[in-house]
Parts: C-alpha cells; sequence; structure tokens
C-alpha cells in the first residue's frame, strides 16, 4: 500500500523532526548576547517604501554596532492582517526580544494590549504619536508634510505643463500629510498652479495606480507624486513615457527610475533606533514619541545625482529646507 | 459637468477603458470557455498571477517579450492541468478547488518573485503600434488604433470566440458536454476530453492575461499585481451571459466607470474617493441583477460528470 | 414533530452506534492531506537554504509548548469554526458560501456601530443585543445572493463573490468616515479604524495575558445546536434534502429555491457573527483587514471538518494550530510568508481532491453493510 508507505516515511520524518529541533536549540545559546530587535511590518522589507525605509534603517544600525554578533534582527513581513501581527508581536515579546517593533500605524491598538503583559520589553511602534502611557512603548512619526513641501516646491519650478499629478492610495496616516504638504509647496511657488489628485482605494493595486498615473499623464501633467508600496505603478508609467518626471517618498525611489526621479523624501529611522537604543541601556524602556523631521535628520531629501537638476531649483528646495528646518516656514500637517 | 467633459477628455477615458479591458477580456472569455463546458474555474485571479510573474521573469532575463507572453501562456495552461485534473479526473467541488489554486498561485508567485527577482524591476513593455490610416482617423483612430499588440488581441479575441462557439462543432461540443453531458456522452463525445481542453485553454487564456499585465499595461511585477481582478473576470462572464459580445460589453462598462472615476478624480470633480472606487463593484452587482434573469447558464455548471449517473 | 409523509422515504436512519470507521475514514483525507504539504513544503524550505526538521519542531512546539502559542491557535480557531458552520449549513443545501469575507466584515461593521451606539447599555444587555445585531446583518449579506438565486437563478459563487467587493468598500468608506476614531482625528493621523468599543461589551478573557476570549465557548455551543438543528429538525432536514436531491425534494413539495436561500442567510449570519466576535473579543475595535481572510479560510476548515457540524470543532482548531505554527516557523527560520499560502492552497487542493475516494470507500462500505443487513434479516 502506498499510502501506508508514505505514513511511515512521515512518521520518520517527524521523528527526525522533533530530534533536529533540540538539537539546533541547544546549539542556539551559548554564544554571547547581542541586543535582539524584532520588527513586523506590513508589506515586504523590499517595497520601495514604507516597510523598506524601516529595514534599511535597522540594517545600516546593525552594521554601525558591528554586525550580527552585537544585533540580532529579525522581521515578518506582509502582515496586512493586523490579528497575524499581533501574534507575532506577542510570540516575538515571549521569546525575549529587547526591542519589538510594529511597523504601522495599524497595530497601536495590539501593542496597547500586549505591552503590558512584557513589562522588560520594549514595544516601539508607529506612525503615531500615542504611547498610551506605558512606560515600556515608544511612538514614532515621520512629519511627512515636511519633505512633501520640498517634493512640491521642486515640482511647481520643473513642470512646464503647470499641471501637476498626485497618485495616492487611500486618504489616511502618512499619505494623506505627504500630500498636504506637497499641494502647499506647489502653492508657495504658484497658488494657481493645479494639482489634480487621484486615489485608488488600495496600498496594493498596482494596475489601478498605473492607470491612475496614465490618466494624469494624458490630462497633461508632466510632474507625479504619490504614496505607498503601490506607486511603484505610477513610477513605471512616468518612466515610460519619459519625460515626466516623479517625486518619491518614504524611500529613496531613484533606483527604479534613474532618469526621471527628481528627489525623494527618505525616512531614516536609525538615529531614532539608536537611541531608543542608548535609552534601554540606561534603563529607560519607553514612554517617549519621536518625530522625523528635517530638523533632526530623521527625514532627508536624497536628490537623485542622474537627474540634472538646474542650480537655481536645487537652490530654492534647499531654502526650502532650511526655512522648515528654522521655522520661518510652517508646514501644516 | 458639461464644460468638464470634453471631447478629450471622452478620448482620455475610452483609451484608459481599452487598457484596463484588456485583462478582463482575455480572463472572462477563458472563465467562460471553461465555463460552457461545465467547470466553474474560481482559481482565475491566482493563474493570472503566476502566469505575470512567470511572463516578467522571462522577459527581465532574456529580453525577450514575446518568450515571456510564450511563457505566460504555458504557465497558464500548466495550472489549467492541474485545475481540470483535480475538477474533472478527480470530480471534487469546482468552487473549492479553485479557491486553492487561487492561495497556490498567490502563495507560489510571491514565493519565486522573493526568491528570484526580489525587488521592484520594470521591463519595457509592449509598445503602443498604430495602425497605418486607421490612426489617422479623427478622434476615435488613435483611441482604437494606437495600442500595444496584446490589447489588439484582447479584442480580436471577442470574434474569434464568438466564431469558435457558435460556428464550429468543437464550439457546439463544448456547449453539449456543459448543457447535458450524459447526451453527449451517449453520442460517443468524451466529457472529461472536452472539459480537460476547455479548462486548459481557458486557463491558458488567464495566463495570457496576467502576462499582459505585466508586460503591456503595468510592465513589472509585485506580489499579488492583480490585485482580484480574477475575481472580477469571473463576474464578468455572468454578466455578459457566457457570450463573448456580452463580456465585451461588460468588460468594458465596468472599466470605462473605473477609467471615468479617475478621470473625475483628475480633473478635480468633488466626490468621495471611496464611492469613486465603489462604483464599478455597484455598477456591476445592480447590472447582475437585472441581466440574469433573461440569461440561462450551462445546465451542468459545477456538476462533475458520473457516468451511468442520470 | 409530524412526520412528512410526503417525504417519509428521505427521512435518514439513525445509527444506534457510533460510527467509528466511517469517522476514521472521513478524516482520514485531511490529514494525509497536511501531511503530503508538510512534505512538499520541507522541499521548498530545503531549497530555501533552511532546515526543514528544525522548522517544523518549531511549528510543534511553538503550538504545543506555549501558553500564548496554544491559546493562539484557540483564538484562531473561534472565527473558523463559525465561518465553517455557515459554510456546513450552506453545503447541506447544495450552496457555496463564497462570501464569508463580505459577511465578516458586515457582522463587524454592525457590531462596531451598535455597540457604540448603544454604549451605555450594561454589559449583560449589550455583548447578546451586539451578536444578534451582528448575526442579523451577516445575515442580509447572505441573503442578498439567497434571494438572487431564489427568484432570478443568480449562481451563488458568483454573487457572493461581488458581495465581498461591494463589503470591502464600504468597510473602507465607513472606516474613514462616519467611524473613524475622534482621537485619530484630533491627532490628524488619520487611521482608518473606529474608536475603542465600550469596556463592557468587550468578552472576557479566559487565560489572562493571552488573547482567550469566551467567545470561542459560543462557537462550540452553536456547533452543536447547528448539529441538532440540521439533524433533529424539520427545517434542517429540508435544507438537507435539498441539497441532496433537488428535483426529489420538489417532487415532495419542499419550495426548494426557499431552502437555498435560507441555507445561503444563516451561513451569512454565521460568518456575521465571527465578524463580532473577532471585533468584541479580540481587536476591540473595527480595523481594516478586520476579515483576516476567515471567509476563506473558513472553507478549508469546514472541508478539513467533514463538512460537519461537530466535525468542524476539532477540525477549526487542528486548522488554526496549523496557520499559528506555520506562522511561527515563518518568523523562526526566517522565510518568506508566501511559503505559508502556497502550502495552504495546496493543501485545499489535496482535500477536495482526495474528497473522492473518501467518498467511494464509504459508499462501498454503506453497500455492504446493506448487504449484511439484508443477508441477516431475510
Amino acid at each position: 500500500m502506498k499510502i501506508r508507505m508514505l505514513v511511515v516515511l512521515v512518521m520518520v520524518l517527524a521523528l527526525l523532526a522533533a530530534c533536529g529541533g533540540t538539537a539546533t536549540t541547544t546549539g542556539g545559546q551559548s554564544s554571547a548576547k547581542p541586543l535582539r530587535i524584532a520588527v513586523v511590518m506590513p508589506s515586504a522589507t523590499t517595497d520601495l517604501a514604507f516597510s523598506q525605509s524601516m529595514w534599511s534603517a535597522l540594517k545600516a544600525v546593525q552594521a554601525e554596532l558591528g554586525g550580527e554578533s552585537a544585533l540580532e534582527l529579525q522581521y515578518s513581513e506582509n502582515m496586512f492582517k493586523v490579528p497575524d501581527a499581533a501574534a507575532a508581536l506577542r510570540d516575538y515579546a515571549s521569546k525575549g526580544f529587547d526591542i519589538v517593533i510594529g511597523h504601522g500605524s495599524q497595530y497601536g491598538s495590539s501593542i496597547q494590549e500586549i505591552a503590558p503583559d512584557f513589562p522588560k520589553t520594549t514595544f516601539a511602534w508607529g506612525t503615531d504619536v500615542n504611547t498610551f502611557g506605558l512606560p515600556n512603548v515608544y511612538a514614532y512619526t515621520a512629519a511627512a508634510q515636511e519633505g512633501g513641501y520640498v517634493n512640491g516646491v521642486l515640482a511647481a519650478r520643473l513642470t512646464k505643463s503647470k499641471l501637476i499629478g498626485v497618485t495616492g492610495p487611500v486618504e489616511v496616516g502618512d499619505a494623506k500629510t505627504y500630500i498636504d504638504g506637497f499641494v502647499q509647496g506647489v502653492a508657495s511657488v504658484d497658488p494657481g498652479m493645479r494639482v489634480g489628485k487621484t486615489w485608488t482605494g488600495s496600498f496594493s493595486d498596482v494596475a489601478l495606480m498605473t492607470e491612475a498615473a496614465k490618466t494624469h499623464i494624458a490630462a497633461g501633467a508632466d510632474a507625479l507624486t504619490g504614496s505607498s508600496q503601490s506607486v511603484v505603478g505610477s513610477i513605471g508609467a512616468a518612466k515610460e513615457k519619459g519625460d515626466v518626471l516623479w517625486f518619491g517618498t518614504q524611500s529613496d525611489q531613484a533606483s527604479l527610475a534613474p532618469n526621471i526621479v527628481v528627489a525623494s523624501q527618505v525616512y531614516d529611522w536609525s538615529s531614532i533606533l539608536k537611541q531608543m537604543i542608548e535609552n534601554r541601556k540606561n534603563g529607560k524602556l519607553g514612554g517617549d514619541t519621536f518625530v522625523l523631521q528635517l530638523k533632526n535628520g530623521g527625514l532627508k531629501i536624497a536628490f537623485n545625482s542622474t537627474y540634472p537638476l538646474p542650480d537655481d531649483v536645487k537652490k530654492a528646495a534647499e531654502a526650502a529646507i532650511e526655512g522648515i528646518k528654522n521655522g520661518s516656514i510652517v508646514v501644516e500637517p | 459637468m458639461s464644460e468638464i467633459i470634453t471631447s478629450a477628455v471622452l478620448i482620455g477615458i475610452l483609451t484608459s477603458a481599452i487598457r484596463l479591458a484588456t485583462p478582463y477580456l482575455y480572463a472572462a472569455i477563458g472563465e467562460a470557455i471553461s465555463e460552457i463546458s461545465g467547470v466553474v474555474n474560481l482559481g482565475v485571479d491566482g493563474i493570472m498571477l503566476l502566469s505575470a510573474y512567470g511572463a516578467f521573469f522571462v522577459a527581465l532575463n532574456t529580453g525577450n517579450l514575446w518568450l515571456g507572453l510564450l511563457t505566460g501562456a504555458l504557465v497558464g495552461v500548466a495550472m489549467g492541468l492541474l485545475m481540470a485534473f483535480i475538477s474533472v479526473t478527480l470530480k471534487a467541488e469546482q468552487g473549492i478547488s479553485g479557491i486553492g489554486l487561487y492561495m497556490f498561485g498567490l502563495g507560489l508567485s510571491s514565493l519565486l518573485f522573493k526568491t528570484t527577482i526580489g525587488t521592484v524591476k520594470t521591463v519595457v513593455g509592449f509598445q503602443p503600434v498604430r495602425i497605418p490610416l486607421l490612426s489617422d482617423l479623427p478622434s476615435l483612430g488613435e483611441v482604437l488604433f494606437d495600442q500595444s499588440l496584446p490589447v489588439y488581441a484582447a479584442f480580436l479575441l471577442v470574434p474569434l470566440a464568438w466564431f469558435i462557439l457558435e460556428k464550429t462543432t468543437w464550439g457546439l461540443r463544448l456547449k453539449a458536454v456543459g448543457q447535458t453531458p450524459a447526451a453527449a456522452d451517449s453520442l460517443g463525445v468524451s466529457v472529461d476530453r472536452v472539459r480537460y481542453i476547455a479548462v486548459c485553454v481557458g486557463s491558458m487564456l488567464a495566463g495570457l492575461a496576467g502576462a499582459s499585465l505585466s508586460l503591456a499595461l503595468v510592465n513589472l511585477f509585485q506580489e499579488n499585481l492583480t490585485a482580484g481582478q480574477g475575481f472580477i473576470a469571473v463576474a464578468l462572464v455572468y454578466f455578459g451571459g457566457w457570450r463573448p459580445l456580452g463580456i465585451l460589453l461588460g468588460a468594458l462598462l465596468f472599466s470605462t466607470v473605473n477609467a471615468f472615476q479617475l478621470w473625475m478624480q483628475v480633473l478635480g470633480v468633488a466626490i468621495p474617493s471611496d464611492v469613486a472606487v465603489m462604483l464599478p463593484y455597484l455598477l456591476t452587482i445592480v447590472v447582475l441583477a437585472f441581466t440574469v434573469s433573461r440569461v440561462r447558464g450551462p445546465a451542468a455548471l459545477n456538476k462533475p460528470f458520473e457516468r451511468g449517473e442520470h | 414533530m409530524p412526520p412528512d409523509s410526503a417525504s417519509d422515504t428521505l427521512r435518514p436512519t439513525r445509527k444506534p452506534v457510533f460510527d467509528w470507521q466511517g469517522l476514521l475514514l472521513r478524516a482520514a483525507s485531511p490529514l494525509l492531506a497536511i501531511l503530503v504539504a508538510l512534505l512538499v513544503g520541507a522541499i521548498m524550505l530545503l531549497l530555501l537554504g533552511a532546515n526543514p526538521l528544525a522548522a517544523y519542531a518549531t511549528m510543534v512546539r511553538g503550538v504545543f509548548g506555549s501558553m500564548s502559542g496554544f491559546t493562539q491557535s484557540l483564538v484562531k480557531a473561534t472565527p473558523l469554526l463559525l465561518v465553517g458552520l455557515g459554510i456546513c449549513i450552506a453545503f447541506r443545501a447544495s450552496m457555496i458560501n463564497i462570501g464569508g469575507e463580505g459577511q465578516i466584515i458586515a457582522g463587524a461593521l454592525m457590531a462596531t456601530w451598535f455597540s457604540l451606539q448603544f454604549r451605555t447599555w450594561p454589559g449583560w444587555l449589550l455583548i447578546p443585543a451586539t451578536l444578534v445585531m451582528g448575526f442579523l446583518a451577516g445575515a442580509f449579506w447572505g441573503f442578498i445572493p439567497g434571494v438572487l438565486k431564489a427568484r432570478l437563478n443568480v449562481n451563488e459563487i458568483l454573487s457572493t463573490v461581488m458581495m465581498n467587493a461591494i463589503a470591502l468598500q464600504l468597510m473602507n468608506l465607513l472606516v474613514r468616515g462616519p467611524l473613524i476614531d475622534p482621537a485619530g482625528v484630533a491627532a490628524k493621523t488619520y487611521l482608518p479604524q473606529s474608536e475603542r468599543l465600550p469596556q463592557q461589551v468587550w468578552l472576557g478573557r479566559l487565560v489572562p495575558q493571552t488573547l482567550l476570549h469566551s467567545g470561542g465557548i459560543i462557537a462550540v455551543l452553536l456547533a452543536v445546536m447547528v448539529y441538532v438543528f440540521l439533524w433533529r429538525t424539520t427545517i434542517g432536514y429540508r435544507i438537507r434534502a435539498v441539497g441532496l436531491s433537488p428535483d426529489a425534494s420538489r417532487y415532495a413539495g419542499i419550495p426548494v429555491p426557499f431552502y437555498q436561500a435560507l441555507s445561503l442567510t444563516l451561513a451569512g449570519g454565521f460568518a456575521g457573527l465571527a465578524g463580532v466576535i473577532e471585533v468584541i473579543g479580540v481587536q476591540h475595535r473595527l480595523l481594516e483587514g478586520i476579515t483576516s481572510g476567515y471567509g476563506f479560510s473558513g472553507i478549508v476548515a469546514a472541508l478539513f471538518g467533514g463538512l460537519h457540524p461537530l466535525g468542524l470543532i476539532p477540525a477549526s482548531w487542528l486548522f488554526g494550530s496549523l496557520l499559528v505554527g506555520a506562522d511561527m516557523m515563518q518568523r523562526a527560520v526566517q522565510v518568506p510568508s508566501a511559503l505559508i499560502d502556497t502550502l495552504l492552497g495546496l493543501v485545499v487542493l489535496l482535500v477536495v481532491g482526495s474528497q473522492m475516494w473518501s467518498r467511494r470507500l464509504a459508499t462501498r462500505r454503506v453497500i455492504a453493510l446493506a448487504r449484511k443487513n439484508a443477508e441477516a434479516q431475510p
């Protein structure tokens, strides 16, 4: 009987699995204890957007601290189902990770429930400002409107058709604040300039996002921006057209289309991460809210060196950055 | 309203709609062929994903779009064989098999993407090909005759499928197997064979739908690229009453409403974006409810055939 | 109740002894399917450069070796059981309910709105009222395809798929508009989630520091009730008759469309309850992604349970543990989570694919038994 053979095979495998499992656990606990950070993310580490920004920052901090022997990293990606993410967060905490990060504003309520159960673990989540009054929770957010403003200034100065298009997923969170800032930036150059906005209703519908970008282009727009992991579709559409400019946010998006990406607002979480690690060493497990700003270096404008940006435009952008840093320009979120 | 909807906007809406309709046309006509033989294939979305990945992977590595397209079709056939084996040979419940196929395709395409490509990349996809003379026709010319080859092919598929279904013996046999399998069987038609071919042809078209996304419309691959388009295609089959022309109308209606809402947003017409996004779905269910009373589906749909059962 | 003389021949005979052999047969195909999928998974893990033995050991230890894993598997089993019950009822009337996702959303939306609207009510009143309202909302979402099927003969597979899309967009609209958390608006984060529900509507925690809530008990009680309903009441019996043979039922004077619509409505109701319990038991607010795909995975759980309400109780727990264990494995060996989706799809294909064999074996047994009985009493 084939089935019987299969059953025997599987039982042998299960037995081996049990042995193999114990072998690995005894082997793993011998070396010196590195700091351990786990992160739960809503999309892939390679999304060229929100999740990638956190993962690159963690990798950078790891390299700075001296590699895997100093900092152990684990991640769970594509955790768009909040209940699964909650299970992952709880699991990491119960496995003794020092810092557990829920990288998505939808994870807030889960952090609020889990954190009191693990008082020795540091939790961090964002983008939000609420630590729920818990001593072991950090909150972090990005003032996305600041980079949005700078991108808006750039776009308004570079557009020839005086039509600018925005392709967003859903009018929430940093997608909304980024675009609000962008519109203010455009208006600061030319209050009469039109910014057309489309929302596709989905963070992941790349096909519709592509068509939204093509619609803007057909309507005459020659400068586009947008937020979420599905904007790779928009960037693709702009790239194909050839002379339509793109302004990125969250991660540096120049790699996808080196000829048309003018600049990207990059979220650099590494300073925040280092602050958390430092605080933890001094016995402070949480309670603070961090905000990425241009002023504190958490937000950076990455100009794409491949794109020939005219000097006066770059100066205008740098003036806007300076203005936001010193407070002479106030961008409403 | 009237000053907003100029002829330029109308042309824009139509151009968008024709592009958006392309994957639906392939997938829905394929699904119709499968359903006419009596097999509901809910795995269309999974097939589209795996084919979109396969096509993109080959095109990215060889630089040959046609080879990519061929890969997409072949992946579709392979998935079709799997579906046919489970639903025809093993006579499994079709709705649930389809969901299984969908999950399998969704998972495997993401897994392969992560391990073999890793990050988002783009290819230079099929470029628009102007058809001389026709594309010079005023206004409608550039809408209809300045598209890429996979888009033309999708629209040519409509009369082709109509001809095969209505005018060839194979088409008649297909219908017989879907309506009265026992009678077809007694006349010496192999029900299982016809269904295998129908499911495989249908899945091949679903594969082309996926490939048209990753090589002609979006020109990149990302996890869950289709975002549920395969399920809409299944609904469009019903919408179109299992007739290619009906499917064409349904696909155009759905994509025109979608293009319309995008244009309204671009032009700054004040409707909440959520309502705009919901429009195509709402419209589909309303039309679905009002059209179905006059169409009759294949009688043996979703019923595995067993000899001597009737 | 008086026996229905016209359809008396359809009444199933009660089995005097518990049918262990039949049970084993029914459990065999899902279990084998999981084993085959695990074998395929082992090969894939090897290809990904991970040690499959260590991976599977983590999976088992994760679920059975820790309180958090074990309770988590029960938390996952609850909505699977509820959705699965609905799938069972519909399947007994030979209706395939693919609309679980939309029905869960309908229930969750109603639960959120209702418990926020009547937040001053005491818990003993608010919890049952919320459960009932959520059930009704889900039932309404199943009623629409039910009526479309009964009146216009719209294929329920297709209409439920469309209803999913509508419910999803409706939730997006409400949770970003009327139901949005005022705190999120004040903080200008505009998170697509509702306000936290009043504390008295939360289901009690059974084990402190875990997510285990009392919803599971409700689900198990309902499973027993569905069993009694389907096998011990006239309505349930008619639902099954419609599924077994619509022609014979029509002949026997049973209004077939009515019972088909009823079965889809009830299926919607149970999926709606799953939505309520996710909201008041786990998340305590409405979030995007509240369904967690339970509308689809509930179908798988129902298949595991042999489409039988009592079989579903262990099956949904087994499937819940599988999901939790797989997630833990994925975290421990750091392989892409898509591997799990692939294997789940494979499990579904293997289970439905292998049902023909278990069905054939079962028929052969019944025929043999009948022959033996016939020989015993000539």
